[in-house]
């Protein structure tokens, strides 16, 4: 079995998504999984992580809370058997709640929040768990065609625990009006968009403090027979 | 055990710099690694390695990060966290190509041994705007026999320069230059892992 399920990922060009145009391989991938699948990738450690990285909410105050809706997005990581990944680290950034990065090269002119970065990043625990508190991130507009918005989204990169792991994605909101418009969303094969979507968690909800949302990472990795 | 569907992967846009390599853009955020993979106390023949990306129309990629994944001088691969052996090599490290005028990256490291009689070569990752997925590729050195490696040899022989950065001595530090293209002649050989 291919390691890139492209039933479920979208494919390297995608026109509508005008930057793959000059950017894609034209070529196709040379499979060689024998020397690169078993291939580990750098374990991060506790002592990399600072004490509010996985608090967007207090990691760039400067003189007062940023502004927004607080949320808390939780979830796992795990392979393709649902074998929870301890260790993984999962750095996210997004934009704030009026839709501005605080990027130098953003030409966006909404706010930006001097109390707030948009970075973190943490590790998962035994359980293959993360969890962090953000701003809700707000949606904004893009050069890609005419009137391009990107639906409200957070990235996240992730290093697991050998090469096929290293994954980079975007977790979006549940019902967001703008999916049907954006080429980046619907470069995922349809039946597949549906795994970028956090789910809403009412029961993981802090009281009188931030909705929740729950996001899973299933990582591509090699096909070893699992245990049972 | 039923297999459960992977999380499709989506494009690292233009404006992860913040957050992947905030020192690198001075923005006010530490980064967990960059573009120094040892430090004074590191074993093994320093070289620098730089490069640039390019595109179709073969213009510079000023949103591009890099990722270098290699083993030390013995060709060991180290688990971070670094200073594990208490000698600064991390093995891994990270760079965008957006703080250098002409969009070059410059790593300082150290040349890898060989790892399980494979030719010395570094594992490097690439992203960028309009990348859907991270791209796998590896650079070897042109002073090595690459003509024996494994995975360079399964490699079309037409292509495989794509992979070879060249050796040159520039102020007395030897630099091996490494540029990716994305598309055209040139078109750098990418793996599917």
């Amino acid at each position: 079995m291919d390691q890139i399920d492209y039933n479920v990922q979208p494919p390297h060009l995608y026109p509508e998504y005008k930057s793959t145009i000059l950017r894609s391989p034209t070529k196709p991938l040379m499979i060689v999984k024998e020397y690169l699948k078993d291939l580990s990738l750098p374990a991060f450690g506790e002592s990399m992580i600072g004490k509010f990285d996985n608090d967007l909410t207090k990691n760039a105050r400067k003189n007062g809370e940023p502004i927004g809706e607080r949320i808390k997005v939780s979830g796992k990581v795990m392979d393709e058997y649902g074998r929870p990944l301890h260790n993984v680290l999962v750095e996210i950034w997004q934009a704030n709640s009026a839709g501005r990065y605080i990027h130098k090269a953003e030409i966006h002119d909404a706010p930006l929040d001097p109390n707030f970065l948009g970075a973190g990043r943490m590790l998962t625990d035994a359980e293959g768990s993360y969890s962090f508190y953000t701003i809700k991130p707000g949606a904004y507009p893009w050069g890609n065609h005419f009137n391009a918005w990107r639906p409200n989204h957070i990235h996240f990169s992730v290093i697991g625990h050998q090469i096929g792991h290293r994954l980079v994605t975007q977790m979006y909101f549940p019902g967001d009006p703008l999916f049907e418009f954006d080429p980046i969303f619907q470069s995922v094969p349809k039946h597949a968009r549906g795994l970028l979507i956090a789910k809403f968690r009412m029961d993981w909800t802090d009281p009188e403090f931030a909705l929740a949302y729950e996001f899973n990472i299933v990582l591509n990795g090699k096909s070893q027979t699992p245990f049972e | 055990m039923e297999r459960l569907q992977q999380t499709p992967s989506q494009t690292v846009g233009p404006f992860f710099a913040y957050s992947l390599t905030a020192e690198q853009y001075s923005y006010e955020y530490n980064s967990i690694v960059n573009e120094l993979l040892l430090d004074d106390n590191t074993e093994g023949e320093r070289i620098y390695i730089t490069g640039s990306i390019y595109d179709g129309k073969g213009n510079a990629i000023s949103d591009a990060m890099i990722e270098l994944w290699q083993a030390d001088a013995d060709g060991n691969y180290r688990a971070l966290p670094i200073n594990k052996k208490n000698d600064g090599f991390t093995g891994f490290g990270r760079l965008g190509t957006g703080t250098n005028e002409k969009h070059h990256f410059t790593f300082k490291t150290i040349k890898p041994g060989s790892v399980n009689g494979q030719s010395p070569h570094i594992n490097v990752i690439l992203f960028m705007r309009g990348s859907l997925h991270a791209l796998y590729t590896r650079m070897y050195f042109s002073d090595e026999a690459n003509y024996c490696d494994p995975l360079l040899s399964s490699v079309e022989a037409s292509r495989r320069q794509t992979l070879i950065a060249e050796r040159k001595e520039i102020n007395g530090s030897i630099t091996y230059h490494f540029d990716m293209h994305m598309q055209g002649e040139k078109e750098t050989v990418f793996f599917e892992v």
